[in-house]
């Protein structure tokens, strides 16, 4: 009756195993969670106690009527699919780079790291500062070499604000793709190369044939980390641009938060917090369906 | 090679049922429901208390009085009053709102501070309380005008002022020399364009003008002003919008023609007050509204490249008047309070003529007479003269329960005016729109 | 050889170059940094604003001594956080990885689905939550909610970690007669310290950066955390990049120094343990 058999026992001690974890999450959430969700429910205006009508759907019916929604909505899918695309295109190629026989190969270990340790906060106002219009350091590098001397607005319009802010996002959050990806190589045996090297298969071949598929699990994990959280962007939005210009970079964690902070509409900002674990939850899916697709065929 | 690519799909295989979301959503509605019955029983209603004991009072870090000044307030207070204790905790402006909002259930304060444009969203949805009958009726005469106005709302005070506050015009005397400009023109807006012109064809400076355009509350601080001066309202007498109105569409009109003559400086639509300060005092502009804390910053050699150039200015007039906007605050008993007498009096007592008096070098007082004080004169000689002629002529933004919400479509719409996506009429009659259906509801 | 070396310079290059400039902003004096063009290299270099940070008293009501307090503050919230929910993760997550039970699947992903949810939406509920337990504006309380946001973290990264160990080790040590529960203590957690490490820094993070609940949740400097902390200079009427600078090269040096000390496990450990094929 070796590990592999599960039943009762089995069960038990996951139980056990998970209890703990159990406790520390849910002993914590649990009554937010499900008061936000009761919340959802009823048409709530202030924050102190009294009668509001309940209200069933309708909060989620409003969302979905809501054209502003679509908006901020369309605003974080594409934060969250082109800074996660580029965290983790720029995250594996710095990955690879650094796994390959470099000198001093904790010297440029350790610069990766510094980004990561950078607080959010100070990471936007940084890059806010950087890109300032009047004496930002990026109009003054291009001036200085000699690219251009009209200074840019970075953050004055809105699609050029919502990439630059992109930007500021990649810098810094790329670092922990990095290091997941790293990780994941220390698991790929040399042997499986040299067999590929063998059958003369080039090096890019190999890249997508050996080192992709074996690193999707990996990708995995860091995708889905990376895809929460900046589907729930918020902070580094809240220092750098505010959700401006013209509303161009707002969110739908910066839209919730202005509806159920500054408008006090809590009901239908709670209706909109849980459509964003809805959204996120698709989201996630999708790219571990695609994951799992593309192993496949790699694999075989 | 085996093993790894089965824990590779092994990872990847992990993903829910459908059974297992059926019952999972299933759990959480049936607590929902087991939760409903104690919707709302989570907070606690108010109490007028004793009038002795602890209270717990919420300020702001910056602006007005220091964290040194209201500390040395509490001490004088509880000296005075030995029965109640008070602690003082201090926040960013930017947090004030937010965490009014999430300690009110809680009732973890008994005063909090309140800026002009949240008595009506606090009043309604009972997150102050209405002070209305502890209110002298005497102070109406003795405070200034502006100052009664700010903690009203339909008729009931929820609040007493304490910090009062608007807009003045700072100028750059080197650079209107420097372009031959009389500081006399500045009395106007259009006086004002004709010095920013001649500033810019004179090349004193690329951009004379810099202002607190970003997409936020202090955007429309700024157009307030300049609706005011051009005789504009935020509503008319039925409660209707009437920015979209002349008024407000010239006043939007001015704002963008100066960015599209080169005159207002482009990073406008990106700044804030301290970002408005930071240019004006490196010299890269000569013109600027701001609120009365730059005069004495853009004058200190530690903070400034032009110490000694800073000059202030009431509101230049338009074709309709200067009101400057009224950009006070006040200091509210909290609706969830359980000793409401003992914050009361701490409010009565920092509020009094002689505590904003003794500290007037920070924060001007809300008493009238005391405009006449030399010894309140004295500690600002070049700002007080031009408060007192100003702070009689306020323009409110609207008193509404939904201010918060309207004022962020009026932001947005504002904004795409001034980067010339839409002409000023029609994003005024777009924001107008918005605020209708807001006002509505 | 050479080529990777370029580009290794190139990335280093990248960045560092915004890193360098937060460093040159905060010995840069305030005059310099207003400079239209931007001085690369301050003319007059000041350490005015460390030293503000480092020499007034505590207790004092200076944004600087408040940093200094919510520094502490933020190193110990995190590292409670941190060794709270490794703990309960690294558990948790094996449960996940190894054992077959009913809705395995369906309580990862309701562990998931917290962490999907934004911290706006809790923030009132769990304000009058702490308010009833007497936690609001203490360090306790932090540690609490954090441990809710870090744990699932570190459920989803152990159990994918322990997915890359291999099955037979274990199977060896219950034959050898060790309980499951002694199995995972002796021989799976010890091959586990790469992940625990790489987890335990990423989860470290989370805490020192959080912010909004934070924000609301303290008030005085006893629990004022980093970002609350750096949040306050950019404030309505006084702020100076500089200072913004000066708090955030600080609040780099402690996750930075577990980075470094940590680094060589994190990736080394790896390759050196039975792992490898």
């Amino acid at each position: 009756m070796a590990g592999s058999g599960g039943g009762k026992g089995e069960g038990r001690f996951a139980l056990l195993l998970l209890l703990p974890a159990a406790v520390v999450v849910f002993g914590v959430v649990l009554y937010p969670v499900v008061r936000t969700f009761v919340v959802s429910l009823y048409d709530i205006t202030s924050p102190m106690p009294g009668s509001y009508p309940f209200v069933g759907l309708d909060n989620y019916v409003k969302v979905f009527q809501d054209s502003a929604f679509y908006t901020v909505l369309g605003h974080t899918m594409y934060f969250t699919l082109v800074s996660t695309f580029l965290e983790l295109t720029l995250g594996i190629a710095v990955a690879l780079l650094l796994n390959a026989p470099l000198k001093a190969r904790w010297l440029w270990r350790s610069i990766v790291v510094l980004p990561w340790a950078l607080p959010t906060i100070v990471n936007g106002a940084l890059w806010r500062w950087i890109y300032n219009g009047q004496y930002g350091a990026l109009n003054g590098l291009l001036d200085t070499v000699g690219i251009s001397d009209t200074p840019v607005q970075w953050l004055g319009t809105p699609f050029l604000a919502l990439n630059m802010v992109i930007v500021a996002d990649v810098w810094k959050n790329t670092s922990i793709v990095v290091f997941f990806i790293l990780a994941g190589l220390q698991t790929i045996p040399d042997d499986l190369y040299e067999a590929a090297r063998i059958d003369g298969a080039s090096a890019w071949r190999g890249f997508w044939r050996i080192t992709m598929p074996l690193l999707a699990p990996a990708i995995a994990v860091v995708l889905i980390l990376r895809t929460i959280e900046a589907f729930k962007v918020f902070d580094i939005i809240y220092v750098m641009t505010g959700g401006g210009p013209a509303s161009g970079t707002q969110t739908v964690a910066f839209y919730t938060y202005l509806q159920a902070f500054s408008n006090q509409l809590f009901g239908y900002g709670a209706a909109l917090a849980y459509l964003i674990v809805l959204a996120v939850f698709a989201l996630a899916m999708a790219y571990l369906r695609l994951l799992r697709q593309g192993q496949m065929a790699g694999v075989e | 090679m085996v093993r790894n690519s089965s824990t590779a799909s092994e990872i990847l295989a992990v993903r829910p049922s459908r059974r297992g979301f059926l019952i999972g959503g299933g759990a959480v509605g049936l607590a929902g429901l087991l939760a409903a019955c104690g919707l709302g029983g989570g907070g606690e209603q108010g109490a007028a208390g004793s009038g002795k004991g602890d209270i717990r009072a919420l300020f702001m870090k910056q602006a007005g009085y220091s964290e040194e000044n209201i500390n040395e307030m509490v001490s004088a207070f509880q000296k005075a009053t030995p029965e109640i204790k008070v602690s003082a905790d201090f926040v960013s402006y930017e947090a004030l709102h937010d965490k009014i909002v999430a300690a009110a259930p809680a009732g973890t304060y008994d005063v909090v501070l309140i800026d002009v444009i949240w008595p009506a969203e606090f009043g309604s949805k009972n997150v102050v309380a209405d002070v209305t009958n502890r209110w002298p009726a005497s102070w109406e005469q003795q405070m200034l005008g502006g100052a009664v106005a700010t903690p009203q709302y339909d008729g009931k005070f929820y609040g007493v002022p304490w910090i009062l506050d608007t807009k003045y015009l700072f100028y750059n005397s080197a650079h209107l020399q420097k372009a031959g400009v009389d500081a006399a023109q500045l009395d106007t807006w259009d006086g004002v364009l004709d010095a920013a012109r001649a500033l810019k064809s004179g090349g004193v400076v690329e951009y004379p003008l810099i202002w607190s355009w970003q997409q936020a509350e202090a955007l429309i601080c700024d157009y307030a002003q300049l609706l005011g001066a051009f005789g504009g309202s935020f509503l008319d007498d039925s409660g209707q919008p009437a920015f979209q109105q002349e008024g407000g569409v010239q006043a939007l009109e001015f704002m963008r023609q100066t960015i599209v003559d080169g005159l207002s400086n482009p990073t406008s639509t990106q700044s804030l007050e301290e970002d408005v300060r930071r240019v004006f005092s490196s010299g890269q502009a000569s013109l600027a509204l701001n609120w009365t804390y730059m005069y004495g910053l853009a004058n200190d050699p530690a903070e400034s490249q032009v110490p000694g150039d800073v000059q202030v200015l009431q509101t230049p007039s338009g074709p309709s008047g200067r009101p400057g906007v009224n950009g006070s605050m006040a200091l509210a008993v909290a609706a969830g309070s359980q000793n409401q007498d003992a914050a009361w009096k701490f409010v009565e007592y920092v509020t009094s003529q002689q505590v904003q008096e003794k500290y007037a070098l920070s924060s001007l007082p809300v008493w009238e007479s005391s405009y006449d004080d030399p010894a309140v004169v004295k500690t600002n000689p070049a700002v007080v003269p031009q408060a007192k002629k100003q702070l009689g002529d306020l323009i409110l933004r609207p008193q509404v329960e939904s201010y918060n919400a309207m004022s962020q479509a009026l932001q947005a719409e504002i904004q795409l005016a001034l980067l010339g996506d839409k002409t000023p009429q029609q994003a005024l009659d777009d924001a107008a729109s918005k605020a209708s259906s807001l006002l509505e509801s | 050889m050479i080529g990777i070396h370029v580009a290794a310079v190139v990335m280093a290059l990248v960045v560092l170059a915004p890193f360098a400039w937060l460093l040159i902003s905060s010995v840069s004096p305030s005059a310099e940094l207003l400079s239209p063009h931007p001085h690369w290299w301050p003319e007059n270099p000041t350490l005015e604003r460390y030293k503000a940070i480092f020499r007034s008293a505590p207790g004092e009501a200076d944004v600087a001594a408040n940093f200094r307090q919510a520094m502490v503050n933020s190193f110990i919230v995190a590292t409670l956080t941190t060794l709270v929910s490794l703990v309960v993760g690294a558990l948790g997550g094996y449960a996940f990885a190894r054992l077959k039970f009913r809705f395995r699947r369906t309580s990862l992903f309701t562990f998931l689905a917290i962490y999907m949810l934004p911290p706006i939406a809790l923030v009132i509920p769990l304000y009058l939550a702490l308010a009833n337990l007497d936690l609001l504006d203490t360090k306790t309380g932090l540690v609490i909610t954090y441990c809710s946001i870090v744990t699932p973290f570190c459920l989803w990264t152990m159990s994918n970690y322990y997915l890359s160990l291999p099955a037979d080790l274990e199977e060896a040590a219950r034959v050898d007669g060790c309980t499951r529960l002694g199995a995972l203590v002796r021989v799976i957690l010890p091959l586990a310290r790469p992940g625990l490490l790489t987890t335990g820094m990423f989860g470290f993070l989370l805490a020192w950066d959080e912010f909004l609940y934070s924000l609301i949740f303290t008030s005085t400097t006893q629990s004022k955390t980093i970002p609350v902390a750096i949040a306050e200079f950019t404030g309505k009427y006084s702020s100076d990049f500089g200072l913004i600078a000066a708090g955030g090269v600080l609040a780099t040096v402690p996750p930075l120094v577990l980075a470094l000390l940590f680094q060589r496990y994190i990736v080394g450990g790896l390759t050196s343990g039975a792992v490898k094929g």
